[in-house]
């Protein structure tokens, strides 16, 4: 066994590919499960990016000050929620353009989160642990690659409640008929701009959960390039997923491994490329949009109130 | 006729008095924030006057950060004119940086005059192709340019690394990685009687001359036209797809050329430190200064004051880095969220009943 370890040479670029899909989809997973449910009520934040890097920062300030990690997981989630709701009201103005207004909210969370954070870049907070579900091998690739964070696993089955909640629960239709068409929505009674406030606020909470991931598990420490775009990747995530929970998953995986390509592939000693490969996800995100995006007609799936894909 | 002049006189009050009240507000805010951290508010907002106007110094580094962010801001504000919400600045920026740079070395010994217009040329038709892309995307696609725009920055932003530290490294630049020197020879220098370069005067007159276009010429007639209501421009003829694609490629141009001119007139290289920060806080930019032109240009200087005042929050007060884009942040969500005010004053809407204009900086 020991030789096939040590045997391992190339093997080990997907092996270490697959490892870094799970690891690295996290953050991608739960912050574009949030962005869907947002989205399905109509309204879009593209400020994640900025209530991600808050999350991070005071997840990891709650965890370092309490010892507690999952406490600090908590609280990320709970500043991700405060941001939110900032992002819900403000959008509920009138005259308001929901896109500038996420715009602002990036540069504002990341700002913050600098400000705030700046003594929280050389103590380390205690992190979380990971399942270990590799046990049964010895070979050290695949038992790392088999240490499973618990918020993945959360994640997974977030997405298959997810999609079981928005097709056959009431307050599934019911905010999907507010992100379809506003009209109908009155019609029936709803309450129109407190769910899509509560949307947005769900969408916030786990954004600053899948910050706290990074700043908590990996690469788990605090600094400001701690985030390289998963806020905004995540957004265009839902659209390639057509607003399916489960789709989201998938993609999640994808583009977990597209990131784990740059750092495996210097694990194994490739440095030349190094800024090109960790540009793959951008790339393949770019791509993504380009294939699902069509000028002719409304993607299948998109809510009709959502002003990002109407023409 | 006095009806028209009332009509003009509380729209321009209200574009003005509007955002200056809303900076007002949120220097409050800040204050707030200032006071709840334990400094004062007075000391603080002292020295963001001491650090940004205070003296001729001040001024001068004001200036200079000013430069690059009314080129970055008009990267917002021109293509905002034809419906769009651009703000991959920071990555035409640094593609510019790169052909700049790349320019200048290979052209290096022939006229500095000849070398510096194709330096500044290199930079704006690089920003140019690489924003003009997204809004290309748009167009043909239906990629939403916002976000196609910010993606093509961070690839734009690891192409510039990718280059400087490595193809076109220069082997003698060991502890901040740069391509080799453009030669001192082509650096654009410094106008007369003042430590700041002529990048500065370059981004008045292209502030200047963008506005005179839209205000005053059918160019900038169509855009608006365009950004109002693309259906009626092209039923009024206008072909839309050329004027979507050529706004979003004039913004990349005026992002690309800001790089290009911290290429040529601060750095004398391409390096990582181009990426600074200036194309995002040119989108805060552009929407304070509603997506005008004219209007970015102080803006824009006010802007700057507060950056170069930074430095001087962290010396005297110990305070983060960060706090100027605290300020920044809170000033942008204050002053978005006032759009909501516009129209609201009962004022004019005695004087024009229902006259709403739809022409309200286009990326409303």
């Amino acid at each position: 066994m020991i030789a096939i370890t040590e045997g391992m040479g190339w093997w080990g670029v997907p092996v270490a590919v697959i490892a870094g899909a799970i690891r690295v989809s996290t953050p991608f997973l739960l912050v574009s499960l949030g962005e869907c449910i947002t989205e399905k009520s109509g309204r879009i934040n593209l400020g994640l990016e900025g209530v991600l890097m808050m999350g991070a920062m005071s997840g990891y300030a709650v965890s370092l000050y309490s010892g507690s990690p999952w406490l600090g997981v908590f609280s990320a989630g709970v500043v991700g929620a405060m941001f939110g709701l900032l992002h819900g009201i403000l959008c509920s103005l009138r005259k308001v353009n929901d896109i500038a207004i996420g715009i602002s909210i990036l540069l504002f969370g990341t700002g913050l989160a600098f400000f705030l954070g700046k003594p929280l870049v050389q103590p380390q907070a205690p992190t979380l642990s990971s399942i270990d579900f590799g046990f049964w091998s010895n070979v050290p690739q695949i038992q790392s690659a088999l240490q499973i964070n618990p918020l993945f696993l959360i994640g997974v089955a977030l997405a298959v409640l997810l999609h079981f909640a928005f097709k056959h629960t009431r307050w599934g239709l019911q905010l999907r008929i507010v992100g379809d068409s506003e009209d109908a929505a009155r019609a029936l009674g709803f309450r129109v701009i407190p769910i899509r406030i509560a949307a947005t606020v769900t969408g916030g909470f786990l954004a600053g959960v899948g910050g706290a991931f990074l700043s908590l598990y990996y690469p788990g420490s605090w600094n400001e390039g701690l985030s390289s775009g998963q806020g905004i990747i995540a957004v265009a995530l839902v659209i390639f997923s057509r607003w399916e929970p489960l789709r989201c998953l998938w993609a999640s995986l994808l583009f977990g491994g597209a990131s784990a390509l740059g750092p495996s592939l210097q694990a194994m000693g490739i440095t030349s490329g190094y800024y090109l490969l960790n540009a793959a996800p951008y790339v393949l995100t770019l791509i993504v949009l380009i294939v699902t995006f069509s000028p002719k007609r409304n993607i299948s799936g998109a809510p009709g109130e959502l002003k990002l894909v109407r023409q | 006729m006095p009806f028209q002049l009332n009509h003009k006189f509380f729209v321009l009050a209200e574009a003005v008095l509007i955002p200056a009240g809303a900076l007002l507000f949120a220097m409050l805010l800040f204050a707030a924030f200032v006071a709840a951290i334990g400094q004062s508010p007075f000391e603080v907002f002292g020295l963001l006057y001491e650090g940004g106007f205070g003296s001729s110094f001040a001024w001068q580094n004001t200036l200079l950060r000013a430069a690059p962010l009314i080129f970055t801001g008009l990267a917002v504000a021109i293509p905002a004119q034809a419906g769009m919400v651009i703000i991959g600045g920071e990555g035409a920026l640094a593609l510019g940086a790169l052909f700049a740079a790349i320019t200048g070395i290979y052209l290096n010994g022939l006229p500095p005059l000849f070398v510096q217009l194709c330096i500044l040329l290199a930079g704006a038709i690089s920003g140019g192709i690489w924003i003009g892309f997204s809004g290309w995307l748009r167009n043909y696609r239906g990629v939403n340019e916002t976000i196609s725009s910010l993606l093509l920055s961070y690839i734009g932003i690891a192409l510039l690394n990718h280059f400087v530290e490595g193809p076109l490294k220069d082997p003698a630049s060991l502890n901040k990685p740069s391509t080799l020197p453009i030669g001192d020879a082509n650096m654009i220098g410094n106008l007369p009687g003042m430590e700041v370069h002529y990048g500065l005067l370059i981004g008045v007159v292209l502030a200047l001359v963008a506005w005179l276009v839209l205000k005053f010429t059918t160019t900038g007639f169509a855009l608006q036209i365009v950004g109002g209501n693309p259906r009626a421009a092209q039923m009024a003829g206008l072909r839309v797809n050329l004027w979507i694609v050529g706004a979003a490629a004039a913004g990349g141009a005026a992002a690309g050329m800001a790089g290009a001119i911290e290429v040529a007139a601060v750095q004398g290289a391409a390096t990582s430190a181009v990426v600074a920060g200036y194309g995002y806080t040119g989108i805060l930019v552009a929407f304070i200064a509603r997506q005008n032109p004219l209007a970015v240009i102080p803006v824009a200087i006010l802007i700057g004051g507060i950056n170069a005042a930074g430095g001087m929050l962290q010396r005297r007060l110990d305070m983060p880095d960060a706090s100027v884009l605290v300020l920044q942040g809170i000033a942008f969500v204050v002053i978005l969220a006032s759009d909501t005010l516009l129209g609201r004053f009962r004022l004019r809407k005695k004087i024009i009943p229902a006259a709403i204009p739809a022409s309200n900086g286009g990326a409303a």
